[in-house]
């Protein structure tokens, strides 16, 4: 039994377990949450180290050996996602001792805060599809009574839609598992990568779709993502940087790990589709910002868009658009939370959200403009930055496919990307203050801006520093385009043989 | 067996989201439990109806003697169960607020009652400056 694997998700549902025993008690609890946070980032450091130096880690729980019982896997990707899940959660902890106020602290946000780590950690390590739909409902509770928290009615109202598209999402999933299971009689995802090519085609690619939808809900795809940009912008900005970095990217991972491990018997039609998909979430995405002139809703929007270029990664299904897929999703994740968390600092001078009512942050606040520029250029993909490397490698990816209509999307929406980021930094950095909006005095607590500069270092260390990254990128590229290595160390060598003599692997 | 509850889980699934696709908020939830029974009968069917004992080892053997019924389903189907009981209550909350603080139920109404809002009177407004 290795503790480690399972540390990611037993080590925050204890600390929640903990602080639930500490409701009332904040100064407690504010600081065993931040520690845990911070401590729970160094245990995924230590398992990212273990994977990179050994290979991919398994256990079996029980003493059930697989397809029995269930398994823990931590290949490359898992790691990587935990580590990133761990550098969030301590950024959003510590951007939290400031943001959040203490009448939600005493409603309980503390303890499900770590709930929805663990969720996601569990979703990431898991190697069994029915404990993915587990792990996914612990996240989504969690995520609901994070998202309502407070009870404002603009949080009830965007609640409601959250709450719903989400249920339905999760009764297809456990549809598509029952179905799955019904045909091949087994629920590991590696012995499921060896028995779904015994499944009639026809069958096996209706079951893709039905989780196609299903994880394209979770990851707000076109056009399964109404209920994203009608719901993240209203809870506290804390809560909106966790949900906007990190949820989606759990769909996103669903979709590659589904789409890479078990459903690849008609790779024309569902990447196909998928290529159609990542199309016009890309430009759906992009338009819908352009159209807002809120500081979050746009975030939100782009969200969306950003959804797209991942899956266009991922529908080109080669080694280099499945690891730029994967390079996307973790710049993603931090210039996106970034951004959210500097529109907070930016309310917490302007007193708003609305890109109208604010204004003169460059002139009085530059260190935020100079945070600013950083994360929301390197979105928009500004070289040297990370996203441009990003957006670079999945945009060769797709030159070598010769998929020159995604391309020139991608690029398209680029610019148009770049014309959101610039109408927030017009409006609420550059123009002057408006006519009787004072900012307030005195620099922001520095709790709020330790995260942010910590993330903008981040990007700006994918930029410029980006060869390990990529390193990382290519070899879970060519882990998951190869699955031969995750069925070895999840069944063993017989199995592993008769993978490749089915001729699935490339 | 299994053609015939095939039938019935495509019913209570047509019924589930006929009902989710409805304007009343209320109704979308007993959609949703509906959709939920619907899908722990799907899984119970995908597992093959078989008649056999039950599936426990007997002392000093390391396999199950004779024919035995799958049990995986039942444990996959508990499990579901108590998650959708979780996350229904939840919704069911979340509507009841919902009610309070806006005054309806209908999707159409929604935008509209969070510009003037009519909240349900003799609650104290949790909004209202102090």
């Amino acid at each position: 039994m290795n503790a480690l694997l399972v540390a990611p998700v037993v080590w925050p549902l204890a600390t929640a377990a903990l602080l639930v025993l500490l409701q009332g008690r904040l100064s407690i609890q504010r600081t065993l949450s931040t520690a845990s946070a911070a401590a729970q980032l160094a245990l995924a450091v230590i398992l990212l180290a273990r994977v990179a130096t050994e290979g991919i880690l398994v256990v079996q729980f029980g003493g059930w050996d697989a397809p029995f019982g269930i398994s823990f896997v931590a290949d490359h990707l898992a790691a990587v996602m935990v580590l990133v899940n761990g550098i969030m959660g301590t950024a959003v902890a510590v951007y939290a001792l400031r943001d959040l106020d203490a009448d939600r602290e005493r409603l309980g946000y503390h303890p499900m805060f770590h709930v929805l780590l663990a969720g996601v950690n569990g979703a990431f390590l898991t190697g069994d599809l029915f404990n993915l739909y587990v792990w996914f409902e612990l996240l989504l509770i969690a995520s609901f009574v994070l998202l309502t928290l407070g009870n404002r009615r603009e949080q009830l109202e965007g609640g409601i839609k959250y709450v719903a598209a989400n249920l339905v999402a999760s009764m297809l999933l456990l549809t598509g598992i029952g179905l799955l299971y019904g045909a091949t009689g087994t629920l590991n995802m590696a012995d499921l990568a060896l028995k779904l090519p015994l499944v009639p085609a026809g069958l096996a690619t209706t079951l893709a779709m039905l989780f196609l939808v299903a994880f394209g809900i979770k990851a707000a795809i076109f056009p399964l993502f109404f209920w994203l940009p009608a719901s993240y912008h209203t809870p506290p900005v804390a809560i909106s940087a966790l949900f906007g970095g990190m949820l989606t990217k759990v769909g996103v991972y669903a979709l590659l790990r589904g789409f890479t491990l078990l459903f690849v018997a008609d790779v024309a039609l569902t990447h196909g589709l998928l290529a159609w998909i990542a199309g016009i979430t890309m430009v759906v995405g992009v338009l819908g910002a352009a159209s807002q002139t809120e500081f979050r809703k746009i975030l939100s929007f782009h969200i969306v868009s950003q959804i797209g270029y991942m899956v266009m990664g991922l529908a080109f299904f080669t080694p280099l658009g499945i690891g730029g897929a994967v390079f996307y999703m973790v710049h993603n994740i931090f210039a996106k939370a970034n951004l959210f968390l500097i529109a907070g600092i930016a309310r917490w001078y302007g007193g708003s959200f609305e890109l109208k009512k604010l204004g003169g942050l460059y002139r009085h606040r530059p260190l935020l403009a100079v945070l600013f520029v950083i994360a929301a250029f390197s979105l928009a993909g500004f070289p040297p930055l990370s996203g441009f490397w990003a957006k670079l490698v999945v945009i060769r990816a797709g030159f070598e496919v010769q998929a020159w209509p995604l391309v020139a999307v991608a690029l398209f929406v680029g610019l148009l990307t770049l014309y959101s980021m610039t109408k927030i930094w017009l409006a609420a950095f550059w123009s002057p203050l408006p006519e009787g909006v004072t900012l307030r005095a005195g620099p922001a607590p520095a709790l709020l801006y330790a995260p942010v500069v910590a993330l903008a270092l981040l990007t700006l260390a994918m930029g410029f520093a980006s060869a390990p990254f990529f390193a990382l990128a290519e070899r879970i590229g060519a882990e998951l385009t190869d699955p031969t290595g995750y069925v070895l160390a999840v069944l063993g060598e017989a199995a592993a043989a008769a993978f490749v003599a089915q001729g699935v692997a490339p | 067996m299994e053609a015939y509850l095939a039938v019935v889980v495509g019913a209570v699934f047509a019924g589930g989201f006929y009902l989710v696709m409805r304007r009343n908020l209320l109704r979308f939830v007993f959609g949703l439990i509906l959709l939920s029974s619907g899908v722990n009968l799907l899984v119970f069917t995908a597992g093959r109806i078989s008649r056999g004992a039950p599936p426990i080892i007997p002392e000093g053997a390391s396999a199950p003697v004779g024919e035995v019924a799958n049990a995986l389903p039942q444990a996959l189907i508990l499990t579901a169960i108590v998650i959708g009981f979780g996350l229904t209550v939840f919704a069911m909350v979340l509507l009841l607020r919902l009610y309070e603080r806006l005054g309806t139920l209908r999707t159409d109404q929604l935008k509209a009652y969070l510009e003037a809002p009519q909240p349900v009177p003799g609650l104290p407004d949790e909004e209202a400056p102090a």
